[in-house]
């Protein structure tokens, strides 16, 4: 039986994360209520991991980082079929930095025990680095590959995946345990069903602590974080908007004589 | 607190080729290295990469590690961040520098983990500050934010290609060239089976003079294909925001920003986005910028010099008409 891990990440709904902004003022963020929704990234991850399950045995486990609210996000993996949720959650493991983080849920991981994969999202709408996967494989030890677009082979004690590259990709042949990075490529992810909400319902997410990962606060969040934010300033616009206006056709016509002004035809 | 150690850049190769961020990156780090009063340093890997030492002397490096060796030829992560690991741990360099390619993605974060130091992805400015400690700034939350990794050595960023400018090349520039021997030693787990190259579609956004830009806003796939014609009339290179790649519209090599490609258009249009900050830092020097959307509040207005309030679905297939009449009169004329 394959055991996988799928990482996964609340992020700030991005439709509306343009929400957020800097204030200029206090040069902190203004709290802005934006809904929290299931990084897109990741729901491939975990649809990769879902497909795998049609053709072989699997038993799949979600695990997130996040404050208690992000448990829902972790409900929502177990309504479109994981068979497991965790969420590490714990004030300790706020403010990580992608470092921090992938050391958290790298210890998750490890807390699981036997592992063959861990699939991830590449990177998540909001912080966007793209490190947290590779770091989590150097934690783990485990191989990774990053930016998979495909998973051609997954049976046997090694996977070959093609992952992305500028102009074209690289196929690769890797060795279980491996961590796996994902883009939207790799598949066109399942929506919630009724009947897997319902089943949803009945299981049950576990909750880990500092204490349950059996690890120093000093490893984790903020004081865990090689990283810090030092400043945070809003953007200053050297432009002035002239709108073009008038009925459609007018608007139209304007736009035309501004892309013939600027040699565009 | 300065202790003189160097600035490194992991050169970026592929199929021989010095890929374009790598001197942007070494111009840059002697800019950095010059306010520490100190030297900088290339770590260049590959086969057959001794052709290219001559830019990166010209560019600003003191020294290369430079790692010459058919077993190097191809891009390999656990061996490359062995390498790469050894030599870091062995001459402590302050900062090391990766360009934000697919490969430098995969191998920074790799070694900055081995590394136990921390890394910050897709800067756009880098900067010392009083304390001789790298400012990093990215964009985020329509500003941006500075990031220092004040403890943990070496100060790790990312680059994208174009954020730095090509360096003048310095006259008569030379420096140090350390080779790198073998073995480098494969464990096996990982094994590139194929290197497939793909010819990008459309025009490459790098060097298009117009770029037009579509995000959520555009709606849906039909509403993309409107965009996608309107920018073939207008001769266009096609980009597009995070959304459009999340939704399927676009392919993530055309996402314009941050971390993605950063371009220097005559002329910008930007269709159903709402001026993120993470994509408008992606596109420099702009003449003339203009910008399509249905919301009067939209913060993509406060950076335009043109702006239409309309619903694009509408509107676009309008503006191709008007095209496609200009066209007809212009070109019966010649």
């Amino acid at each position: 039986m394959l055991k996988i891990v799928v990482c996964v990440k609340a992020v700030p709904d991005p439709k509306e994360a343009g929400k957020l902004k800097i204030d200029p003022v206090t040069k902190t963020l203004l709290r802005c209520d934006v809904p929290m929704v299931l990084n897109p990234l990741d729901k491939h991850a975990l649809e990769g991991a879902l497909q795998i399950k049609t053709e072989t045995e699997a038993h799949i486990c979600v695990l997130s980082m996040g404050p208690p609210e992000a448990g829902k996000i972790v409900k929502e993996c177990m309504a479109l079929g994981a068979d497991k949720g965790i969420l590490l959650s714990d004030p300790c493991f706020g403010g990580a930095d992608a470092y921090a983080t992938a050391y958290t849920l790298a210890m998750g991981v490890q807390k699981l025990g036997e592992v063959d994969a861990v699939l991830c999202g590449m990177a998540s709408s909001d912080g966007a680095t793209e490190w947290v996967g590779p770091e989590m494989a150097i934690m783990l030890d485990m191989p990774v590959v990053t930016m998979v677009k495909e998973i051609t082979m997954c049976n046997g004690e090694a996977w070959e995946v093609k992952a992305t590259r500028e102009n074209g990709y690289r196929r690769m042949r890797v060795k279980l345990p491996a961590l796996l990075t994902v883009t939207r490529d790799l598949n066109m992810p399942r929506a919630l069903s009724f009947s897997g909400i319902i089943k949803a319902r009945k299981k049950v997410i576990t909750q880990w602590n500092l204490d349950d990962l059996g690890i120093s606060a000093e490893t984790v969040g903020i004081k865990g974080s090689p990283t810090i934010v030092t400043e945070m300033c809003a953007v200053k616009n050297t432009r002035k908007v002239a709108f073009l206006e008038g009925s459609r056709e007018e608007k139209a016509e304007l736009l035309l004589q501004k892309l013939v002004e600027g040699g565009v035809l | 607190m300065n202790d003189n150690n160097p600035v490194w850049v992991i050169a970026d190769q592929e199929d021989c080729n010095l890929l374009p961020v790598t001197p942007q990156l070494v111009g840059q780090a002697r800019i950095l290295a010059d306010v520490l009063e100190t030297s900088v340093e290339v770590v260049l890997l590959g086969d057959g990469v001794g052709i290219h030492t001559e830019k990166l002397f010209a560019s600003g490096t003191d020294r290369i590690y430079m790692g010459n060796d058919p077993d190097l030829g191809t891009y390999h992560s656990e061996v490359y961040t062995d390498v790469i690991v050894k030599l870091a741990k062995e001459h402590n360099p302050q900062i090391v520098l990766m360009g934000s390619t697919s490969a430098g993605r995969e191998l920074a974060p790799l070694v900055a983990a081995r590394l136990k130091t921390g890394l910050t992805a897709h800067c756009i400015d880098l900067s010392i500050n009083q304390e001789c400690i790298l400012e990093q700034k990215i964009p985020a939350y329509g500003g941006e934010i500075t990031i220092v990794c004040p403890e943990r050595r070496p100060q790790m960023a990312t680059v994208a290609q174009g954020v730095f400018p090509d360096p003048f090349p310095g006259e008569g520039r030379s420096g140090e060239i350390v080779s790198v021997r073998g073995p480098f030693l494969f464990s096996g787990r990982i094994q590139t089976l194929e290197v497939v190259t793909e010819e990008p579609g459309g025009i490459p956004l790098d060097t298009a003079s117009c770029i037009l830009a579509g995000g959520a806003g555009v709606g849906d796939l039909d509403g993309w294909n409107q965009i996608a014609e309107l920018a073939t009339v207008l001769n266009a290179g096609l980009g597009c925001t995070r959304p459009a790649v999340d939704e399927g519209w676009a392919e993530l090599d055309t996402m314009i920003g941050q971390s993605g490609k950063m371009v220097s258009p005559k002329t910008y249009l930007g269709i159903g986005l709402s001026g993120e900050q993470q994509h408008m830092v992606g596109i420099a020097g702009a003449k003339i910028m203009i910008a399509i959307n249905s919301d009067k509040k939209s913060p993509v207005f406060d950076q335009v010099d043109y702006g239409i309030i309309d619903d694009c679905r509408g509107f676009v297939p309008v503006v191709l008409e008007k095209i496609r009449q200009y066209k007809e009169k212009h070109v019966s004329c010649r």
